[in-house]
């Protein structure tokens, strides 16, 4: 299965006005693979993820995506296989209806009739948004919202998940829902987040960013566990692993 | 900035109403848009000075709020709203046209009155239908429909873009707002001076937001046209909706319905 391998070899991108978000960032992700990728504001994270569905061009080095290494000719095909969710729900949900935004992408695909009809009730299903169909999206609350854009790119079955601080702006309940939601997803997942206990609890492998470079990459507890490495890169603990403020003891780690 | 606010709050009330399912609801919009567009057409062309004619075309709106289930008292307030403007183009008739065309009982009603509240009752009945039109319809439908009927697709795809983020720009801008007069502490702040920067951000911030949307939109397959999904279906009702109500204009157009009806009743009592 190496189409939902996600490579990326001496990546760097300078923006036009000079500034290089991107020095030299090398990673590979294999099949099925939970990761993170976290750092400070700034690290580069937001652009690095702007290159995986070829949005932005690498000013060096190179990005392959499953068979195929980036380019022109092979960007259609990597835009479906690499399903984008963004920070802002807003800017992803730009159709007048539920419906019509997550059959957009179906749509553009070529789907129609009963089986365009399926594809976009099983995608709103599968985030709990059936009944949402018919809504606005302005209509709609932020949970929701996240839901639904979520739904927009599963109606396209991507291979590979890619988003951008998902847990941004929900309520608690919200956020519990949506962790819940990504568990059960058997895609290969790459999440930016400053959401450490989220990354926790949903990421086998963590990749920290630091000035455009990796600075680190391994198991998530290795690394959240690095207090030295953590307070470099503007970053600390997840509260889930660290003492209980009442009475001291030390946090159960998530799994054991 | 609780005016933005509220005026948005009202205008997604008129949107949600579009909601509704009743018959009228289910029609197809391309039979509404053109029974309306039929309306305006035959408001419009009366005379200047025409006033009683025009009374029997309000049956048109009243009866599609009736059989529509909307709420009668909302949709005049927001036609009242929009009375001044007309008031405005026709206010300076009475002045400038001063000869005497009806006597009621002692009063003599000059033709400048008689102009001027003609404009208005037009467009009271224009915007009604136009309200009415939305209401039972949806912004989108509506542009769907136009696209049906002839617009050009990149027409269609402006407005319901203008309309998607249209909330959300009057969102972003009642923000900005309130955030400026929170700091002006009741004052003017730095007067009209700082709407220049705050307009600036806006029309960046928006800038940026129409490029995320982009990348959404080829993230997604897009590949510079729209694909719609068939939702539409032009049946007997529609037929029978765009003809009836085409067949009753025309009607009001050519005979004047108040008149016929007062000649009526006179000639009974007489």
């Amino acid at each position: 299965m190496s189409h939902h391998i996600v490579a990326v070899k001496n990546l760097r991108h300078v923006y036009p006005d000079g500034t290089a978000a991107l020095r030299d960032v090398s990673f590979r992700i294999t099949h099925g693979e939970s990761v993170a990728i976290i750092g400070a504001n700034g690290a580069g994270k937001s652009t690095l993820l702007l290159h995986l569905n070829g949005y932005l061009a690498p000013s060096a080095g190179e990005i392959q995506i499953g068979d195929f290494p980036l380019n022109k000719g092979t960007l259609p095909q990597i835009r479906r296989t690499v399903g984008m969710v963004f920070q802002d729900p807003d800017d992803q949900l730009f159709m007048p209806t539920v419906y019509d935004d997550v059959a957009f992408g179906p749509l553009n695909l070529g789907l129609s009739g009963a089986d365009l009809d399926r594809c976009v009730t099983d995608a709103l299903e599968r985030v709990g948004a059936g009944h949402l169909a018919d809504k606005a999206p302005y209509n709609l609350s932020g949970g929701e919202k996240r839901r639904v854009a979520i739904a927009t790119v599963l109606s396209m079955s991507p291979d590979i998940l890619v988003m951008d601080e998902p847990t941004n702006g929900l309520d608690p309940y919200g956020r519990r829902q949506l962790i819940g939601l990504l568990k059960d997803f058997h895609h290969t997942r790459i999440f930016t987040s400053h959401d450490l206990d989220m990354v926790l609890e949903l990421c086998d492998r963590v990749i920290v960013l630091k000035d455009g470079e990796v600075r680190a990459d391994g198991p998530t507890r290795e690394i959240f566990q690095d207090q030295a490495l953590l307070a470099e890169c503007r970053l600390e603990m997840p509260l889930s692993m660290q003492g209980c403020p009442v009475c001291g003891r030390q946090g159960k780690p998530v799994g054991d | 900035m609780a005016s933005i606010d509220g005026a948005l709050l009202d205008f997604k009330r008129l949107d949600r109403l579009a909601n509704g399912d009743t018959a009228l609801h289910r029609l197809d919009p391309r039979a509404k848009v053109l029974a309306t567009l039929f309306f305006i057409v035959s408001v419009v062309s009366f005379g200047r000075y025409e006033l009683s004619a025009l009374i029997p075309f309000f049956v048109f709106p009243a009866v599609l709020v009736g059989l529509g289930d909307l709420p009668a008292g909302y949709l005049a307030r927001k036609i009242a709203l929009l009375c001044p403007f007309a008031l405005a183009v026709g206010m300076f008739n009475p002045v400038f046209d001063r000869t005497v065309q009806l006597h009621l009982g002692p009063l003599a009603v000059s033709g400048g009155w008689i102009s001027c509240a003609s404009i208005v009752v037009r467009a009271a009945l224009t915007v009604a239908a136009a309200l009415v039109l939305v209401a039972l319809t949806g912004f989108p439908a509506i542009c769907r429909a136009m696209e049906r009927l002839g617009m050009p697709n990149a027409f269609a795809v402006q407005l319901i873009f203008l309309y998607r983020y249209i909330f959300v720009l009057t969102e972003e801008g009642g923000r900005a707002s309130r955030a400026r007069d929170l700091r002006s502490c009741g004052n003017k702040g730095q007067g009209l001076g700082s709407y220049g920067p705050l307009l600036g951000t806006l029309l960046l911030r928006t800038w940026m937001r129409a490029e995320r949307v982009h990348m959404a939109m080829l993230a997604r397959g897009f590949t510079g046209s729209f694909q719609t999904r068939q939702q539409f279906r032009f049946g007997a009702a529609e037929l029978l909706y765009l003809f009836g109500w085409s067949a009753l204009f025309l009607a009001l157009r050519l005979h004047n319905a108040t008149q016929i009806l007062g000649s009526l009743v006179t000639g009974i009592f007489s």
